[in-house]
């Protein structure tokens, strides 16, 4: 084999690299046009977490979750991101009466999970174990955090990836919201 | 008027740095003496502007002048003098402003400190390093100018600095990491110069060993005063998470480390010098990567700056133009045939084209597993996006390090050309023995545990560690006293043992913690305590505490050691006022062979409070040894044959090869 034919190989392994990141680009990876927006609630049905790790646990099913808009917040405590999120997302649930947050706690150890919210305080009015990650497939959650806004009807409208914080909450969550109440 | 003045500097070092791009250039291939002798004025002039500019900005956030849109979007009228000045850099617009300082910064030191290199070589480097800047001033100037102004109704006050960042980690972390990604820009630049010039010899090795060290052991600190950063400020007790900014950072130092030792190899022997090239060029483009990765948002991180697929662009451009063009000019200038030097396997070269090939897989495992969400994406679409986490990582990381740490003993004792088996095998017998010996002693006595994993750890420490110490050993075994021994011994020969022993530290620190940490989050009213081991917490309450721009809830917690006074750790949660975000600030007690960890959690009704206490083994030993390879790396750049401007037995003929003589006594002695 001719060696100067082995030099060109970083150069295609770069130019590979480069259209990958440029596709990267193309997607916003905080403000997803996901394909479930306008779309309703997939339909899935999975065990609750209870903070006692001894209480029975109750299975919660998508027609749990309508009657009033929800924030859905993919969460873990293997994810970094949510840490820092989770002191806002506490202090948003207790100021926002109008909506109620709904925590999916993502392919995450349970007793961890339980421990992080016991001592963090839990923004989460019910909180859905998705041990495998199946409710994240159907979300079409990419990880930690991703939040959603469901409405009263059980249509997604928004989607966000990434930590939520004061001035996200303000300039996109807050009047999504308010459009949909 | 200071905004403005800050802005037109930017324009003239962007001015000055496009001409750097065209006439040092132009000189070099016409051979134009007075053309490429303007490459020294023009860096320095480079070099002042940029200085002006960046203390432009640091007087508007000292001034508290908000009519400057960055200085309204990343500070505070209460934020104290040194964060003001430290959120110079906490932002996209201001870090970029450092980056390229930095990276002006590193081409007026070539043009100091290399006295001795053929004129047409600087100013062909120069000239390379100054494309880099006009993209990046470009950049700047288009797309994230610092200087931005409202000035009709300038906000009253600031929206804050991110407390994350409101620490001295921010002050410190930020410089010596970019001295670090930039100062690869050094190697880049002269592999390029090498390549245009067709002078891939021993010398453009020789020269490029210093620069690659000095980044080096920046990025090593940097990388180190992160994790350390993340451990007492992020409140949750952990110091490294595979994130994509962390990875980033990572890679350029894995590649760095490569070229370290691919350098080596190419000085002392020629051979690998296409290897060595393209790893010049790797760990600059990993650099321009993780700027790219940081400033677009392509991934999601703790660390991403706002998103703004408009930057990305340009970064890209940047990145297709300088890495594109490079990789360009390798292929067709690559010296392919092999060097004229003969080795066999069990040679000091070999050994070290193993480090090279387990440390080029490192980056590509981190590399692949970083960029694999959007890969899977690509494939699958949107609908099925992955996350990956540290299982991955530590999964295919840890037998790599430990493959490498093996490695580095037998390289240890390895010489040039060819190293008897025989003597190998004699050399490494003992250090094996002891090394195994005390590895399996040491932990299962103290802990009265058997912990494989923490036992492997502890027998590839010693190893390394025993085999530095029979090699310095053996080096001063034939010296009429040891001292005598210990002095003859060249600085880079100690800079390179001390990084190997910074490394054995480091593995050391990392398994220790992982395997040995005791981790409680518990319940505490004032009054109840919790034991771990010989420590007993007391935990006596929680004050409100006013700070500068926040207010704190303050917890008081009394150590015992066996039963008897010890110390006083007082963690905090702070609330800052202009954002509104809470931080803890953990207590921590640091130790040579311990450290205890608290962080206070959030009140509970009945007055009980949730409180974080960490018992770390060894903690500190992941940080320590950071700085003792950089310490090892500085050593080595002090190493005379770099210093003094012409090496006392070496000639350098006109076609810049260089036969080196001086060093050729201690060949064997140094990496």
């Amino acid at each position: 084999m001719n060696k100067r034919a082995l030099l060109i190989i970083p150069g295609l392994f770069f130019i590979a690299m480069l259209g990958l990141l440029l596709f990267g680009l193309g997607r916003n990876p905080n403000m997803v046009p996901s394909a479930l927006v306008n779309r309703p609630l997939p339909e899935f049905s999975l065990p609750g977490l209870k903070l006692n790790a001894s209480a029975a646990t109750s299975l919660i099913a998508s027609e749990d979750l309508l009657g009033g808009i929800r924030i859905i917040n993919f969460w873990a405590t293997w994810c970094p991101p949510c840490h820092i999120e989770h002191p806002y997302l506490v202090e948003i649930s207790e100021r926002e009466k109008g909506v109620s947050f709904i925590g999916v706690n993502y392919k995450d150890d349970l007793d961890e999970a339980r421990l992080f919210l016991e001592e963090k305080g839990s923004p989460f009015e019910k909180i859905i174990v998705d041990l495998d990650g199946s409710l994240g497939i159907d979300f079409g959650v990419a990880g930690a955090p991703e939040t959603f806004i469901v409405d009263s009807f059980g249509m997604i409208r928004y989607r966000h990836v990434g930590v939520i914080n004061h001035q996200i909450w303000e300039e996109t969550f807050a009047p999504v919201i308010s459009r949909i109440k | 008027m200071i905004p403005e003045l800050g802005n037109f500097s930017l324009i003239l070092a962007f001015c000055l740095a496009s001409l750097m791009v065209v006439i040092p250039m132009a000189g070099a291939i016409t051979n134009n003496q007075l053309w490429m002798s303007l490459c020294r004025p023009l860096s320095s002039g480079i070099w002042v502007f940029m200085i002006l500019s960046f203390a432009c900005l640091a007087y508007a956030f000292l001034k508290d002048d908000f009519s400057v849109n960055y200085v309204a979007r990343n500070s505070n009228s209460l934020l104290p003098e040194r964060y003001k000045f430290a959120a110079v850099w906490g932002g996209h617009e201001g870090s970029l402003l450092l980056w390229v300082l930095i990276l002006s910064s590193w081409s007026y030191a070539v043009s100091l400190f290399s006295r001795d290199l053929p004129q047409d070589i600087l100013a062909r480097v120069l000239s390379v390093m100054g494309i880099i800047l006009v993209g990046f001033l470009l950049f700047m100037l288009l797309t994230s100018n610092p200087f931005e102004r409202t000035l009709l109704n300038p906000p009253i006050d600031g929206t804050d600095l991110n407390p994350l960042l409101q620490d001295f980690g921010l002050i410190v972390h930020p410089p010596f990491l970019y001295m670090g990604y930039v100062g690869f820009s050094v190697a880049f630049a002269f592999a390029i110069a090498a390549l245009l010039s067709g002078r891939l010899d021993a010398a453009w090795a020789r020269w490029t060993r210093p620069w690659t060290n000095a980044a080096w052991a920046f990025l090593s600190i940097g990388i180190a005063l992160g994790s350390w950063w993340a451990y007492y400020e992020l409140g949750w007790g952990g110091w490294w998470f595979w994130d994509p900014v962390e990875n980033v950072s990572f890679m350029p130092w894995l590649v760095g480390t490569a070229l370290i030792h691919s350098l080596a190899v190419t000085e002392k022997r020629g051979v690998f010098k296409s290897w060595t090239v393209l790893l010049a060029i790797a760990a600059f483009s990993l650099s321009l990567l993780g700027a790219f990765i940081v400033r677009s948002g392509v991934l999601t991180s703790v660390h991403s700056f706002a998103v703004d697929p408009a930057r990305g662009m340009v970064l890209l451009t940047i990145m297709l133009v300088v890495i594109g063009s490079s990789l360009l000019l390798y292929a067709i200038r690559a010296p392919v045939v092999k060097g004229s030097a003969s080795y066999t396997l069990t040679s000091r070269e070999v050994l070290l084209l193993i480090n090279n090939i387990i440390l080029v897989v490192s980056t590509a495992a981190v590399l692949l597993g970083t960029l694999y969400p959007l890969i899977h994406e690509a494939i699958y679409g949107e609908a099925n996006r992955v996350s990956i986490g540290p299982p991955y990582f530590n999964t295919i990381f840890v037998p790599l390090m430990a493959l490498l740490a093996f490695a580095l003993g037998i390289g240890t004792f390895s010489r040039w050309k060819k190293t008897s088996v025989a003597y190998l095998k004699q050399q490494l017998s003992k250090v094996l023995i002891a090394s195994l010996a005390f590895g399996i002693v040491i932990p299962v006595v103290v802990t009265s545990e058997f912990n494989i994993s923490a036992i492997v750890a502890v027998v590839l420490a010693l190893w390394i560690v025993f085999s530095i110490a029979k090699d310095i050993f053996n080096k001063t075994s034939n010296k009429e006293s040891f001292f005598k021994g210990l002095k003859a011994l060249s600085l880079s020969y100690y800079g390179m043992q001390f990084a190997h022993f910074g490394m054995a530290v480091t593995i050391l620190g990392v398994c220790l913690t992982s395997h040995y940490s005791v981790e409680r989050d518990v319940r505490l009213a004032p009054g109840d305590s919790e034991i771990i081991g010989n420590y007993e917490f007391i935990f006596e309450g929680v004050s409100l505490q006013q700070g500068a721009n926040y207010q704190a809830d303050r917890a008081v917690i009394r150590v015992l050691q066996n039963g008897n006074e010890y110390i006083t750790l007082e963690p905090e949660k702070r609330l800052y006022y202009a954002t509104r975000a809470t931080q803890t600030e953990a207590g921590i007690d640091v130790g040579l062979f311990r450290d205890l960890f608290t962080a206070l959690g959030d009140e509970r009704g009945d007055g009980s409070w949730v409180v974080r206490i960490h018992y770390k083994p060894f903690v500190l030993w992941i940080w320590l040894g950071a700085i003792i390879m950089a310490f090892g790396g500085v050593l080595a750049i002090t190493d005379k044959r770099y210093r003094s401007k012409k090496p006392v037995k070496e000639t350098q003929s006109e076609s810049g090869l260089s036969v080196n003589t001086a060093t050729k006594t201690n060949l064997s002695a140094e990496a």
